[in-house]
């Protein structure tokens, strides 16, 4: 049927000639991605131009699918544990704490005061490092260069930290059902101790560097705007729904682990535009602060893993449960049935990053493309978290 | 009035907020640089000290060059990834002539002593490619031979290089110890290291 042998390069893939059917004549049909670099990996927009105003767009995604939710199906429950660490790579310790909580859940386990106190350390500085991560990479994606090396600054501190209790750097595999897999020592501690008021004195920094930038403002201010309603639909969480003014996180509205332990607010902006979402994220990096202080200060020593913690041969009980965790991205959870075996019958990842992208398309539409992508780089995706 | 605000004094107090970031900007620029010149410097020990590398086998107590594992398979076979394999030594061969002296003794009752397998084992290899460093094998090891490496600049220009032996790598580590010379010269990162040491300790 082909004359050519690449015949769907000439033509456009399934998509792009499922999108072309409903074009409106005169209109330029254009693919952002999958290798674009605001696009954080192999995120693919398919857009409908009109000159510089986007018409209509459509995210592809798939590109970086690995079967993580079928791998489950094949791994017994310890053996899963390094997969959470690699769904997202941003802020992989609450995709820990959600599958072990999940775990817990199903068989009853209590988890020792020392490894709550941790989790809560550990998952709170890298909600840290996924938010600097962010904020040096958008500012990036808008076109200025120098914020992500002062982010990478603070950013560094933090993970040469964060390498005690995991082992790693980026894909932290660390959590275990029962606790934890190492301890914290007097020497985290004081790092710790030491880099609360530093970054603390930083954040100014960061107000004069960038957000108070007019050049940034203007690229950020009142564009995109995502209604709660619309978040709502679309089931956005995390601070792509506190940017449009609801004060919802899972630490506070449905508390898990010692969270309910600490005081801390939860910071939202009614902007509902680029720069809510900003401030939102900005605000956070103080509330992980106050976290961090007061679970410094109250930990208890004790054992980090609970008594006969399970074996990788260790079968739970019958079930289904749902555990949920606020991730930096959002509502981050599992959904497990087990069917008394040593592997999980299925393992459901609810994804923030899949429920915030859905309302880029809408918020999109009748945009510059230039503001699509400060669009698209306020909703802080990880791809590989959306794709799985 | 309202003109002269949007017109005249807007764009001056938002020209100034890009004053001010460059403010930020010189102020840094001034101040020492805080990244590490690889490979000329590296980063210190005790930065490396807390990561976990691909796994290793920890000596016995007896001899450097044997390891404590006992090839229970309990790494081998609880790794998700599969990229362990352990052999476990064949018990010494033993002639016709020996074999029939023993049975003779056992015939009249005596207790024979017949040479069992050797418990370390004969290969222990290690696929680094496949491994995700989740430390199933480390927590499930019964002796407690297996820990993590400290070493961040292993590289491979094939993937076989990754699939390691790591009885040699054991033995190596013991020759290295035991001060017998090297057999190979010392690469960039020692040299770095020396020369960072020397420049570190004349800054102090």
């Amino acid at each position: 049927m082909t004359r050519y042998p690449n015949m769907e390069q000439v033509t456009g893939d399934f998509y792009t000639q499922n999108f072309e059917k409903g074009a409106r004549e005169g209109s330029l049909i254009l693919n952002m991605g999958p290798q674009h670099p605001s696009t954080h990996g192999v995120l693919r927009i398919i857009l409908e131009l009109d000159g510089e105003y986007i018409l209509r767009c459509d995210p592809v995604l798939g590109y970086l699918h690995r079967m993580h939710e079928k791998m489950g199906e094949s791994k017994t429950y310890r053996g899963f544990i390094p997969n959470m660490g690699r769904v997202d790579y941003g802020c992989p310790l609450p995709w820990n704490w959600a599958f072990v909580g999940a775990v817990e859940k199903l068989a009853g386990i209590e988890v020792p005061e020392r490894a709550e106190y941790i989790r809560v350390i550990t998952t709170e500085m890298n909600r840290i490092t996924s938010h600097l991560l962010w904020w040096g990479a958008y500012i990036l994606d808008l076109g200025a260069f120098t914020p992500i090396m002062y982010a990478f600054d603070e950013r560094e501190w933090l993970l040469d930290l964060l390498q005690t209790p995991t082992g790693s750097r980026l894909t932290y595999s660390s959590f275990r059902v029962g606790g934890v897999g190492h301890d914290i020592d007097d020497k985290f501690i004081e790092g710790l101790k030491a880099f609360i008021p530093y970054f603390r004195s930083r954040l100014p920094m960061y107000k004069d560097l960038v957000t108070d930038n007019i050049i940034l403002r203007k690229r950020v201010e009142d564009i995109g705007p995502m209604p709660l309603d619309m978040c709502r639909r679309y089931g956005a969480t995390g601070p792509v729904i506190r940017g449009s003014g609801l004060a919802y996180d899972i630490r506070r509205a449905e508390p898990y682990g010692i969270y309910d332990r600490f005081d801390f607010e939860i910071p939202t902006q009614d902007t509902c535009c680029c720069m809510g979402r900003y401030k939102v994220r900005l605000a956070e990096f103080e509330q992980s602060l106050r976290i961090l202080e007061q679970a410094v200060d109250q930990i208890p020593d004790g054992p980090i893993i609970m008594d006969k913690a399970p074996k990788p041969s260790w079968k739970p009980p019958k079930g289904e449960v749902y555990f949920a965790v606020e991730g930096a991205r959002g509502k981050t959870s599992v959904y497990l049935v087990s069917d008394g075996t040593k592997s999980p019958y299925r393992v459901k990842l609810r994804a923030p990053g899949f429920s915030n992208l859905s309302l880029f398309a809408e918020a999109a539409q009748g945009t510059l493309l230039a503001d699509a992508v400060a669009i698209l780089g306020s909703l802080d995706l990880i791809i590989p978290e959306i794709d799985r | 009035m309202n003109a002269i605000r949007k017109n005249v004094i807007q764009p001056i107090i938002d020209l100034w907020s890009l004053i001010v970031g460059l403010k930020v900007t010189g102020k840094y620029f001034c101040q020492r640089h805080v990244t590490v010149h690889y490979p000329r410097k590296i980063i210190p020990a005790e930065l490396t000290d807390t990561f976990a590398g691909h796994i290793e086998l920890i000596p016995s107590a007896k001899d450097p060059t044997i390891p404590k594992c006992i090839s229970c398979m309990m790494c081998a076979t609880n790794c998700p990834s599969n990229c362990i394999k352990v052999l476990k030594q064949k018990a010494p061969k033993v002639s016709p002539e020996q074999e029939k002296e023993w049975a003779e003794a056992e015939a009249r009752g005596e207790k024979v002593k017949r040479p069992k397998a050797p418990k370390n084992p004969a290969k222990f290899s290690y696929d680094y490619s496949l491994c995700s460093l989740c430390g199933t094998c480390i927590e499930n090891c019964p002796v407690s031979s297996l820990r993590f490496s400290h070493d961040i600049y292993i590289v491979a220009t094939d993937r076989k290089e990754l699939t390691m032996d790591l009885l040699a790598r054991l033995a190596r580590q013991a020759e290295a110890q035991a001060g017998k010379p090297a057999d190979r010269a010392p690469g960039v990162l020692e040299q770095a290291a020396e020369a960072g040491q020397e420049a570190s300790a004349k800054e102090a």
